[in-house]
């Protein structure tokens, strides 16, 4: 299709990158990108990592972009589609028609069922007023507690200890980043993080925030009776697909729009990519939802060639960073359901990767400060490597040499 | 503002105005200049911005760490002596950026 009507709902890293990609790829019919947040298209990544220190450019492009690919930006938020008369309504009552539609519609953060969640200094962080708020409150000896010790929590607590708060995460598993990092890489990212003077609690479930008479809160209660003095609370305690979309539309559903190996959900005009969008994947065993600028730019990039070509499978590598105590880790593939890791380098020394293996066969790395090895495992996992274990355990291993 | 050209490998270049103080990454990125994929955003990581710089600005440059020293090791095009990290290089008046045929 070169010609024709194209909507892309939510100006996030993936709606911006579906409408770059569609032009560079020479398609020429309208364009509309609709925006519910009041900016210009942003990165997020930065919002528990730079732009807690200070003001940083955020724009993935000027606005000078937009008018000179033809991209229409919209304000305002998609209320409902209709999948028989091909058209998206606006909350403002305009209606969009199209002949695609691309569903980027990202998530929102979760908040926690607890007592005392809605008082005020408790913050998630997703947006950039998020970051804006809570930057506001974190000066030396504020008392921060951390819900989550996900990425963006330990972040945070990176930063906030930086800034010379006194920073505690409670994470409610026996590891931090666990459903993401194996146990060599977590716990070696937690010692350095108490090393920095953070207490991180593991294995702690919070019972409730309490608060002051003005509304703030005060005190934050753990299932061991526990009360840590809190100023600020930080919840990154995961995100929640915006897919009320499919509802009306009748699109299926599972935490995210269902999309198949093409990214098409099961209307052939409707697409679902980024954050908002659950796939089939090569690297996994089972449909995956993947939250990472990574997935949101390779996605986009993908549906914008089905679009303009032929539909083709999805088949990109994920990866993914995240930036603590000035520890740079990045991850290739997916180690979910891994049975074997080797460990290369030190991780005393805060420079190593940890190869993990599904039934002898490669399947994710993670590297802290080993940016090459995580470039050249992207590249082995793009394809059918034959490492074995044995291969990576190998005194004399090198990965710049590996056959692929 | 600092002049800086891209060149291609087809050797068709873009000259454009980079605000002091950004990098030759986003100066490409901002302008739209094709090939700096820039798929960290400027971390350090990627190895997606590689470019070669002639001989006579790199004395110019700051020095390479060894971060970006071992990024250059994995490029998807050769390392060449003008090799570097464009996320690393501040925009400087009248630098001519050579962009490789692949950066991945
Ligand atoms: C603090 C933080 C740090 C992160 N750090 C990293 C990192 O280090 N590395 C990494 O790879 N990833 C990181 N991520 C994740 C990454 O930012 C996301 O995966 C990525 O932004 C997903 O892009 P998206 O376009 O799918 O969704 P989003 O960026 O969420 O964009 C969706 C947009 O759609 C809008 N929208 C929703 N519904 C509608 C509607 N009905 N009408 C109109 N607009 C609508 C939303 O308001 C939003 O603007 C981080 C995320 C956060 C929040
Ligand atoms: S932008 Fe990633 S290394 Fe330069």
């Amino acid at each position: 299709m070169a010609g024709g009507r194209i909507v892309v709902v939510g100006g996030g890293q993936a709606g911006f990158q579906a409408c770059s990609s569609l032009r560079d790829n020479g398609f020429d019919g309208d364009l509309s990108l609709v925006c519910e947040e009041r900016t210009l298209p942003y990165e997020r990544p930065p919002l528990s990592k730079d732009y807690l220190r200070g003001d940083i450019d955020l724009a993935l492009r000027p606005e000078s972009f937009y008018d000179g690919k033809g991209i229409d930006l919209i304000a305002g938020r998609v209320a409902g589609i209709d999948p028989r008369a091909r058209t998206a309504t606006l909350d403002s009552g305009r209606s969009l028609p199209y002949d695609r539609l691309i569903l980027a519609t990202g998530a929102r953060a979760r908040t926690l069922p607890v007592p005392g969640a809605r008082l005020s200094n408790v913050f998630t962080l997703r947006t950039v007023g998020d970051a804006e708020s809570l930057r506001k409150r974190l000066e030396a000896g504020t008392r921060v507690v951390v819900v989550g010790g996900g990425f963006i929590g330990l972040e945070v607590a990176s930063l906030a200890q930086e800034l010379g708060c006194d920073t505690t995460v409670v994470e409610v598993l026996p590891h931090a980043m666990a459903r993401v990092v194996t146990p060599q890489t977590s716990d070696t990212l937690v010692e350095v993080h108490r090393s920095r003077g953070t207490r991180v609690l593991l294995g702690r479930r919070v019972a409730a925030f309490d608060g002051d008479h003005a509304g703030r809160v005060r005190q934050v209660a753990l299932d061991n009776g526990t009360r840590l003095e809190a100023d600020v609370v930080v919840l990154g305690v995961g995100v929640v697909p915006n897919v009320e979309l499919a509802y009306k539309a009748n699109l299926p559903t599972s935490d995210g729009f269902l999309v198949d190996q093409t990214l098409r959900t099961s209307d052939p005009a409707i697409y679902a990519i980024g954050d908002c969008a659950r796939f089939p994947s090569r690297h996994a065993s089972s449909l995956i939802r993947l939250e990472s600028v990574q997935n949101a730019v390779d996605q986009a990039h993908h549906v914008a060639r089905c679009i303009t070509g032929q539909p083709e499978p999805y088949t990109a590598v994920p990866w993914f960073w995240s930036d603590q105590c000035g520890l740079k880790l990045q991850i290739s593939g997916i180690s979910l359901g891994h049975d074997q890791t080797v460990l290369k380098g030190d991780p005393a020394e805060g420079r190593f990767s940890v190869f993990c293996f599904r039934s002898g066969e490669l399947v994710a790395v993670e590297s802290v400060n080993r940016p090459a090895d995580h470039i050249i495992s992207r590249r082995l996992l793009a394809g059918t490597t034959e490492l074995t274990p044995d291969d990576v355990a190998h005194p004399d291993f090198d990965l710049k040499k590996a056959p692929r | 503002m600092a002049h800086i050209t891209y060149k291609q490998a087809d050797g068709t270049a873009t000259t454009v105005d980079v605000p002091v103080g950004c990098s030759v990454m986003r100066g490409a990125v901002d302008n739209g200049v094709d090939g700096i994929l820039a798929e960290c955003g400027g971390g350090a990581i990627c190895a997606t911005c590689h470019v070669y710089i002639d001989e006579a600005s790199t004395a110019k440059l700051p020095p390479i760490d060894d971060l970006e020293d071992e990024l250059l090791q994995v490029t998807a095009s050769p390392r060449l002596p003008g090799s570097r990290l464009a996320c690393q290089l501040p925009a400087m008046e009248g630098l001519v950026i050579l962009v490789p045929e692949k950066q991945l």
